[in-house]
């Protein structure tokens, strides 16, 4: 067994783990934090994406020893004092989500597109970076609206990280 | 129907979804979620084998390892007296004989058919230490030779089940066979197609999980899982299965991320865990990860077939007839046998006036994974081969596709076909005009040309779907072989103050009930959305009910519900007569309030709530207190919602990669409760329906081995796979049903398949073409064409 | 996964020494080749040492006509840095167009080069620039650093502490994904250095990443998509699977090859 101490939603947590313990079993097991949910076994439908000091990632293919002193976001994290975070308020909105599943890995992926991409999506833009997300409800299409509604609503806050600009011949 | 309240929450309105809330915050709460306390963790020790023989299984080393609680087998399940897994669908031969089905053991019985199936289980005290006890059973295998293709699985020498030697489960048939011989030697023309439908994996993104408890004080089981009708699950594992008496066994189905069919069924992993928690005395959990749902979950369609389509001089389609060999797997899973069968056949008419149909389906045991219904289950099989007929015979007659088929429309209603339906409302035509509007049919010629001049191939493609949803009435399914009542019960519980529970035996994962039956109950009850409940999934809670599939929560549910809330306003005017001294036949109900006809004498819902527990204002001999009311409704016929969709697509030739364009979708689901949902529903089942054709493929190897057995080889749709679709409606309601619904859940799922390749092969000038149309297939088969139009 | 005990070292030097004293260790760099290996228990290290603490592994500096990435700088540092963006823009393209865009916050250069997955992105960057693989031992030019599936120049222990990539006048990459997994089904990345032409093909050998010497041969005549044309890949040596077989995976070859040609030229 180790010891592991982060910070998750703003909250001081220590655990003791067995060094096999993956984040989102941090999470869900050791924190009942089940809102970040586990969807593949190949680190590619995003049902587990959470963000570690400011970025998205997958908490199914990180080991929680990796991630000492980090700062980690849920998605019970998101909603500050109550209030939807102006993406959930979008897919709640635009009818961005069926079973919920996906939902918490999407919802988290958005905001991470917005932090990277600034606040005027195009469609384009959203499906592509929506790579590392499965689901198998929506279709994409509400959850698409859903995302440039929500990175609309977000507008204005500190867009820090940019990705490359797109080449021409994407 | 329309609305009768004055709320904006009303029936037509896209009312914001009640449920979202906690799922947009992590507050969801999944079968995974549940922890009970002493929880231990089950896994299962799957065959890595095709078939084999066990001659033994030894567990004496895995026993002592640590934290290991119990390991079990087969013979400890028959030692219990559990009975194996069912199949609730009996299905006769051509010559009235029953089929053949060899048993279905939740644990191995000496054999294993596919790999991924149950050789043992063990319980330990942690997911890791089960699994590491799993490596040190020694399994003594007599390995087999594997049947695995659909098409020569009737004549392989290896025998799956004993009781089939020819590994066919069924040879059915279904039609007019003379009538429809008759018309193909008069046919002017006829169509050929061999068609293959490919297999696909469900892959609902929650994976299927079970955690079984054991109450010893009261003898009384309780069993939370992934399903989408859990009455039915505890109506099997009570009565077939013989874990416990019903009223011993209580299933909870929670929230469920997404099931399209395959959560429907009862699988080996549920019955052996809730079996297990009396055995270890402790709660037992079983999480499936992707790997296992992918060799174990239900797959859906695998059919090979051969059809032909007659038409005459006119170009009228005077006759359809098919030879479909259907693979079912290793085992009959829940309803399988009835997917090949009723859920397809009888929408081998189409949309399309056909006077003679004849349809025959041999059913095949392979050494795959059980095969059963995926959205759809049958109807997308039906009308991909419908469909694809249709498209090739306007184009082999040189006529247009869209007129083709308005030519051929069904434009009487009701409309007998010859295979059982009887259609009972629609316009077909109306869909098909607004469906080419949307796409601008007209402007295509132009670009195509556009693409040409880019070096790209553009195509066009139609599918007029028709679909048989609902899947009821309780008799009629009862005369083809079901083994249940597909009815569906309501019960409507009024609180003292006003505020409403419905309890439901439908079962929502996905669909949205929280919103759209309150939606329902609040419209015709006059009183806030807000105050109105939706519960499901719980059997303790819930009394009866038969689930959610087949599209027909609305049609069928919801017209339980809606006959329950009448008789709840009949209840309310009686109390109502009491309290405003009024004659009951004088007494109204709308919005919200109970009025005393040509006075101005009223009692508010909530008021006549309070009155009726009171009970202060009468005689508890001539009405009951309370008010709360129950309703089982059995539909008159099954419904059947149409529609047409149009898939304009893009192919670049020097890489295959096909691009779809844009989507038109006119969908006819008779009245419609909320749009939204609605919508959303049609496109969740355009991108399945889209994946069948462009992405998705279960592939088995000859050994048995499925290869593509995770999201690394099995290709799922992603947002960068689709376009955003036009979504249109036409209404014609149902007549069967109180709410005139249709219902909405498959028909992407159906439509979207030939829509994609008919316009991959308007694209090509060519019909050669398999699903999925992969880059690689479509690079090749462009090829060919750049070949002949070189030659030409 | 099986049990493993965590070392978590905050330099590359304490880390070689863990690595040299633990029997059965493994390095562990971004995690998403190996830990989705050890998930399904196909891979079993006795230890695991986590590079992710050693800052000295990580950042991106221009050092004369080089550009420097520190072994562990993730996918989507080298995609979003301006210096890659200015110096070797179709580096940071490359970059981009891994994985998806979590996987980019996790995976790194090091790990990525080390692993030598025949369908990888970066393995063809390091072909066609030349670029030098630096370990904590010594330097390793790309040419010798391929070895075979999976399989690299680097020793037991042996640790990935940076890759130097030249400049090149013009380069650029071009890839046809698997539509499942999004690894490169090929992958070409062509490069221009004064007269010399490199063009490296990666997910499509059956060795691993390869150089496809007719196109440089070709480009070095003249440095434009058209000539390629004609130029056709051998499927011979090609890999074959269910999602391409070996004939259409070398026609791809020349698609791509002709894609990061008009890239790198801006047309």
């Amino acid at each position: 067994m180790a010891t592991v101490s982060m910070t998750v939603n703003g909250k001081a947590v220590t655990g003791t783990i067995d060094p096999r313990t993956l984040l989102v079993q941090f999470l869900r097991e050791n924190l009942r934090l089940t809102g970040t949910h586990v969807g593949c076994d190949t680190s590619q439908c995003g049902a587990c994406v959470v963000h570690v000091d400011g970025k998205a990632i997958k908490s199914c293919t990180t080991l929680a020893l990796s991630l000492e002193g980090a700062s980690v976001t849920t998605i019970e994290g998101l909603a500050v004092n109550g209030s939807l975070h102006p993406m959930q308020e979008a897919f709640r909105e635009h009818h961005g989500l069926q079973c919920g599943y996906c939902t918490p890995g999407m919802i988290m992926a958005a905001v991470d597109i917005v932090n990277r991409r600034g606040h005027a999506l195009d469609e384009q833009t959203i499906r592509e970076d929506l790579d590392g997300n499965i689901c198998r409800c929506t279709g994409y299409h509400n959850i698409v609206k859903a995302i440039a509604a929500g990175a609309e609503a977000m507008g204005g806050k500190a867009m820090d990280r940019k990705d490359p600009p797109r080449q021409a011949a994407e | 129907m329309s609305s009768q309240s004055s709320f904006a929450t009303g029936i037509g309105a896209s009312v914001r979804r009640k449920e979202d809330h906690r799922f947009i915050t992590g507050q969801g709460r999944y079968t995974d979620d549940i922890n009970r306390p002493g929880q231990t963790h089950a896994y299962f020790l799957r065959s890595p084998h095709a078939h084999a023989t066990i001659n033994k299984i030894d567990t004496k080393a895995a026993a002592k390892m640590p934290g290991v609680l119990g390991i079990f087998t087969g013979d400890d399940l028959t030692a219990d007296k559990v009975g194996g897994l069912i199949c609730g669908w009996m299905i006769h031969n051509k010559d009235g004989s029953p089929m053949r089905a060899g048993a279905h053991p939740a644990l191995a019985q000496g054999k294993v058919r596919y790999v991924g199936d149950h050789v043992c289980v063990i319980v330990a005290e942690t997911l890791a230490q089960a699994r590491d006890a799993s490596e040190a059973i020694v399994v003594d295998y007599g390995v087999l030779p594997a049947v695995v293709d659909t098409a020569s699985a009737a004549k392989a020498k290896t025998v799956v089940h004993a009781e089939a030697p020819d590994n066919t489960v069924f040879n059915w048939h279904l039609g007019n066979k003379d009538e429809t011989e008759k018309a193909f030697k008069a046919a002017k023309h006829v169509t050929k197609l061999d068609i293959v439908n490919n297999r696909l994996v469900p892959n609902p993104m929650e994976p299927r999980a079970a955690v079984g408890d054991y109450d010893q004080g009261e003898g009384a089981f309780t069993l939370y899982t992934t399903s989408q009708n859990p009455h039915v699950a505890r109506l099997v594992l009570s009565a077939f299965i013989g874990i416990a008496p019903e009223n011993k066994l209580r299933v909870i189905a929670p929230d469920v991320g997404g099931g399209f069919g395959s959560k429907i069924f009862i699988y080996a992993e549920e019955t052996v865990c809730v079996w297990a928690a009396k055995k270890v005395g402790r709660p037992v959990k079983w999480t499936s990860d992707r790997s296992e749902a992918f060799l174990s979950d239900a797959h859906g369609r695998d059919h090979v077939t051969h059809a032909e389509l007659a038409t005459d001089a006119e170009g009228k389609i005077t006759a359809l007839r098919v030879k479909t060999t259907a693979n079912l797997g290793a085992y009959l899973s829940t309803f399988s046998s009835s997917v090949p069968t009723y859920l397809y056949a009888p929408l081998l008419s189409g949309s399309y006036d056909i006077p003679a149909i004849y349809a025959e389906v041999d059913a095949v045991y392979t050494n795959t994974a059980p095969v059963d219904a995926y959205r759809g289950a049958g109807r997308p099989e039906a009308t991909f081969v419908v469909e694809r007929l249709v498209e090739v015979a306007a184009r082999e007659l040189g006529k247009d596709p869209a007129k083709f088929r308005m030519q051929n429309y069904i434009k009487k209603f009701p409309h007998q076909t010859p295979v059982i339906m009887m259609y009972d409302a629609g316009n077909y035509g109306a869909a098909m005009k607004k469906a080419l509007e949307i796409i601008d049919y007209k402007g295509i010629g132009k670009r195509k040309r556009d693409s040409a001049r880019n070096g790209k191939l553009r195509g066009i493609g139609f599918s007029s779907y028709i679909e048989a949803c609902g899947i009821a009435p309780s008799a009629a399914v009862g005369s083809l072989g079901a083994g249940v009542g597909l009815w569906e019960s309501a019960e409507v519980r009024v609180n003292p103050i006003g505020t409403v529970e419905v309890l439901t035996g439908s079962h929502s994962h996905g669909q949205g009930h929280e919103t759209t039956f309150a939606q329902l109950v609040s419209d015709k009850l006059g009183i806030p959305i807000e105050n109105v409940s939706i519960v499901h999934g719980d059997t303790d809670k819930v009394q009866m009910g038969m689930g959610t599939y087949g599209s027909r929560s609305g049609a069928v549910g919801m017209s339980a519900i809606f006959r329950a809330v009448d008789k709840v306003i009949a209840k309310g005017k009686k109390v109502a007569a009491y309290v405003l001294e009024a004659d009951e036949a004088d007494i109204d109900f709308a919005d919200g309030h109970f009025k005393v006809k040509g006075t101005d004498k009223t009692l508010d819902f909530g008021s006549c709530a309070l009155q009726a527990y009171v009970a202060h204002k009468f005689n508890g001999q001539d009405l009951e207190p309370g008010l709360k009311e129950g309703a089982f409704y059995d539909p008159t016929n099954f419904t059947f919602p149409a529609g047409v969709h149009i898939c304009e697509l893009e192919i670049d030739p020097a890489t295959g990669t096909t691009h779809i364009e844009r989507w038109a979708a006119v969908d006819d689901f008779g009245n419609v409760i909320n749009p939204m949902i609605v919508e959303g529903q049609v496109h969740g089942g355009i991108a399945q329906g889209v994946g069948q054709a462009l992405l998705e493929g279960a592939k088995y190897n000859s050994d048995g081995q499925l290869v593509t057995a995770s999201f690394m080889d099995y290709c799922m749709p992603r947002a960068g796979d689709l376009p955003s679709f036009d979504v249109g409606m036409t209404v014609t309601p149902c007549p069967s049903n109180p709410l005139g619904i249709k219902g909405c859940g498959e028909a992407g799922a159906i439509a979207a398949p030939p829509a994609v390749i008919n316009a991959i092969t308007d694209a090509l000038g060519h019909e050669d073409i398999a699903m999925p149309a992969t880059p690689q297939a479509v690079w090749r088969a462009a090829q060919k064409s750049i070949k002949r139009m070189a030659a030409e | 996964m099986y049990a493993f005990t965590f070392h978590r070292p905050a330099t590359a030097r304490q880390a070689a020494g863990l690595i040299a004293k633990k029997e059965d260790a493994k390095l562990l760099a971004g995690g998403h080749t190996l830990l989705p290996t050890m998930k399904q228990r196909l891979a079993s290290p006795g230890a695991l040492v986590d590079l992710g603490g050693c800052a000295d592994l990580k950042g991106i500096e221009r050092k004369g006509r080089t550009v420097v990435i520190g072994a562990m700088t993730t996918h989507a540092e080298v995609a979003a840095s301006p210096l890659v963006q200015e110096a070797i823009p179709g580096l940071a393209y490359l970059a981009s167009h891994i994985g998806d865009p979590h996987v980019r916050n996790r995976g790194t250069i090091g790990g990525s080069v080390a692993n030598n997955d025949p369908a990888a992105d970066y393995p063809a960057a390091c072909l066609a620039l030349g670029a030098t693989i630096v370990t904590n031992k010594r330097k390793i030019g790309a040419d010798a650093f391929f070895t075979g599936l999976y399989e690299t120049a680097l020793e037991e222990g042996e640790i990935i502490t940076k890759i130097v990539f030249p400049l090149a006048s013009k380069a650029a990459y071009a890839k046809f994904r698997n539509p499942a997994s999004r690894y490169a089904l090929v992958g070409v990345f062509v490069a221009k250095r004064g007269s010399d032409v490199c063009v490296a093909v990666t997910g499509a050998g059956e060795g691993g990443v390869f150089r496809w010497p007719e196109a440089e041969a070709a480009l070095k005549t003249r440095f434009t998509a058209k000539s390629l044309d004609g130029v056709k890949a051998s499927a011979k040596g090609i890999n074959a699977d269910m999602h391409a077989d070996a004939e259409y995976r070398a026609h791809l070859i020349g698609v791509m090859a002709k894609e990061a040609v008009a890239r790198a030229t801006g047309k």
